[in-house]
């Protein structure tokens, strides 16, 4: 019998929240374990981070000096590495300092900022070492890590889930929200896997899965102009999980007017 | 007689607690000379991001500080933005908020008990590995976990980062026949519940008197969770707004967290804590349960975080029953709200224990400034405090795989959240 395939679960600048994707997942976390072998998985108490694994998923924006020798050493013994979440992704929420003068930040604060070894910035790890798939979310589902294992496991690469929330909106036949309440969903731009589930509570898309694939950020800041939202609160918008995805951050800075 | 070997403990990385943590241990000459609880999860700047954002966007950002219990974010923020704009919260919205909440202490204190805490006392390096021997209780835990989950899912769409939760209340009510089918399925846990409060008692858990400080929220009329006065078991006995008159907030070199005291001496919050204050507002039934697993509240014993974690959810259980059972639609499920300029205090008992946030806003409901202080950074003087104590009393003169395994087993019953522990926190006392 072949040896069962080894997997690692990593974690970085985060709040452990798609590390739940496992945690959560009930007798399908029993279920993963017969499957596959959890070598490195430190909330659940598996500790070997150097050991050669079939897939490594990464959670967490790389944020300090560490991180970037950690990554490149995981990168170096992982056959697949798999982002999951947001901030793995697109730098999480906490990118937005990148936006700001984070030593600034960190001085502010901090009565002993010497005492604080952070980098000025929080980035995707496709940024430092090369990312064989990437789950977006904040935070990922356990039914999206599970799809993903399976597909690995039989020798393929995952299917990109890319659509817009809106599609989703449509086949679950969720009254549109901007359309009949006139607030500034980000379903539009924003890529699906959530379930949409801020428009079936009658609430507005706040982007959380990140862009859609052609998202078309500047008609729908338009759009959003129309229904009476400032440029900073456009702005604020695509400014929030996601801040650091590139069509994103583009879109904030274009709002926010910082490319005047 | 005295040990001279010099004794070095270092675990780099702590399994089995949600964050980054460490623990660096020396022993010399048989006394311990250097103990740390080292945090070093990366800080993200959460109160300096908050300012200049719209309080309508304060729960969406709030949830992202912690995985495991962004309801108690949601609450605490909810509750100081309301007080900011004068309307209080009755009726309807107030008792789903419980059962929300209800619902994050199920998911998470049935998590710490079974995946992170129960491998220590059963002798297992993990619940995966604990499971092939014990496997009727994880999967009756993770039933439980999972429960805790669905009730999340009810009011907030899912259990990580729900998205029901605004200031006034929630953004959807569920339908009645979804809340039936739920409080079919507590009802149907109530057995499991209570077996696991029997089950906790029963572990062979180490009997560690200890003497220290309780501090949790204290309610006229029921187990506290959004509302309350802070009281200690030393007599402290104070409106939320006026925390900072008592609690202190230091910056130590070995930590992202910053350590709290209360007139400057570290103190619990927790399940330990809540109940031994609170034992009086549980239910006849739940007062009834305890009674036959022989443990006694208030207890000194740190160890019964565990029981209190599971006498806890059996509690929450119940609570979801009866404010699930008659349940109907609301008129509307919030309460408007018109923002004002001001300041305001929120605390709630998150399931690791007290949770302060203030905010400050301007007319146009834009934060001007945030303070959050979590529950895991106020534990970390008493986790080294009772390190030392507990070290000392199981002997110093152990090996040292007895000794870190200790050390590790004292810090997983606190259960720390130590993503959460590590965000800004304004300093106000610089003591070094």
């Amino acid at each position: 019998m072949n040896p069962k395939p080894k997997i690692a679960v990593h974690k970085f600048a985060s709040c452990d929240g798609c590390q739940l994707a496992f945690l959560n997942a009930g007798e399908k976390l029993l279920e993963l374990a017969q499957l596959v072998e959890i070598v490195h998985f430190v909330e659940a108490g598996m500790v070997a981070p150097d050991q050669t694994v079939d897939i490594a998923f990464i959670e967490g924006s790389i944020s300090t000096p560490e991180h970037l020798d950690h990554i490149r050493a995981i990168r170096c013994h992982s056959r697949f590495l798999v982002t999951i979440g947001a901030c793995a992704t697109a730098g999480g929420i906490q990118a937005l300092r990148n936006l700001a003068d984070a030593d600034e930040w960190i001085a502010g604060v901090y009565a002993q900022p010497r005492y604080i070894r952070s980098l000025a910035t929080s980035t995707p790890v496709s940024h430092h070492v090369k990312v064989d798939f990437e789950l977006w979310g904040c935070p990922v589902s356990t039914s999206q890590v599970m799809a993903a294992i399976r597909q690995l496991l039989f020798g393929v690469m995952p299917v990109d889930e890319h659509d817009k929330v809106c599609m989703d909106c449509k086949r679950s036949q969720t009254v549109c929200v901007m359309v009949t309440q006139g607030v500034p969903c980000m379903g539009p731009v924003t890529r699906t896997g959530c379930g949409a589930i801020c428009p079936r509570f009658g609430r507005d898309c706040y982007a959380c899965y990140g862009p859609a694939e052609n998202a078309n950020s500047l008609a729908l800041g338009r759009r959003f102009e129309g229904l009476g939202l400032t440029s900073e609160a456009i702005a604020r918008r695509f400014l929030f999980i996601n801040n650091a995805a590139p069509v994103f951050a583009e879109a904030g800075r274009r709002w926010s007017g910082a490319d005047d | 007689m005295t040990d001279s070997r010099e004794v070095h403990i270092n675990v780099p990385v702590m399994a089995r607690v949600e964050g980054g943590g460490a623990l660096a241990l020396t022993i010399r000459d048989g006394r311990i000379d250097m103990l740390k609880l080292q945090i070093f999860e990366p800080p993200r700047l959460f109160e300096k991001f908050l300012e200049e954002r719209n309080y309508e966007e304060v729960p969406d950002i709030v949830a992202r500080i912690c995985g495991i219990c962004p309801v108690a974010y949601q609450m605490s923020a909810v509750h100081a933005l309301e007080s900011v704009f004068g309307i209080s919260i009755d009726g309807w919205v107030r008792d789903m908020r419980r059962v929300l909440y209800c619902g994050e202490w199920i998911e998470s204190h049935a998590l710490h008990i079974h995946l992170l805490a129960a491998p220590d006392f059963l002798g297992f390096p993990n619940a995966i590995a604990m499971a092939e021997q014990h496997a009727d209780i994880v999967r009756r835990g993770l039933r439980l976990q999972a429960l805790g989950n669905r009730l999340m899912h009810l009011f907030g769409g899912r259990s990580v980062h729900p998205v029901g939760v605004r200031v006034g209340g929630f953004h959807h009510a569920p339908s009645p026949e979804e809340v039936a089918t739920v409080v079919h399925e507590l009802r149907a846990a109530l057995p499991e519940a209570e077996a696991l409060v029997y089950w906790t008692a029963s572990l062979d858990l180490p009997d560690d008197e200890q003497s220290f400080t309780c501090v949790a929220l204290r309610h006229p009329g029921e187990y506290p969770m959004n509302e309350g006065r802070l009281v200690s078991s030393g007599g402290l006995d104070i409106d939320i707004e006026n925390f900072d008159s008592h609690f202190a907030e230091l910056h130590v070199r070995h930590s992202t967290a910053l350590h709290a005291l209360l007139d400057g001496r570290p103190y619990l919050v927790g399940p330990l804590a809540r109940i031994n204050l609170n034992c009086d507002r549980l239910p006849e039934s739940v007062r009834r349960v305890i009674a036959a697993t022989g443990v006694r509240f208030p207890s000194g014993n740190m160890f019964h975080s565990v029981i209190a974690r599971a006498v806890e959810v059996f509690y929450a259980l119940l609570e979801a029953i009866r404010l699930l059972e008659n349940y109907a639609l609301p008129k509307r499920p919030f309460v408007p709200v018109t923002p004002r300029a001001g300041s305001g205090t929120g605390c709630t008992e998150a399931p690791r224990g007290i949770l302060w946030h203030r905010y400050t806003l301007n007319g146009e409901g834009f934060i001007q400034s945030a303070r959050i202080v979590p529950p895991t950074s106020q534990n970390q003087a008493r986790i080294e405090e009772d390190l030392r104590v507990s070290l000392e009393s199981y002997g110093l003169d152990r090996n040292e795989q007895e000794l870190r395994l200790r050390g590790e087993t004292v810090i997983r019953n606190y259960d720390p959240c130590i993503s959460c522990s590590t965000h800004f926190l304004r300093i106000r006392v610089d003591r070094q």
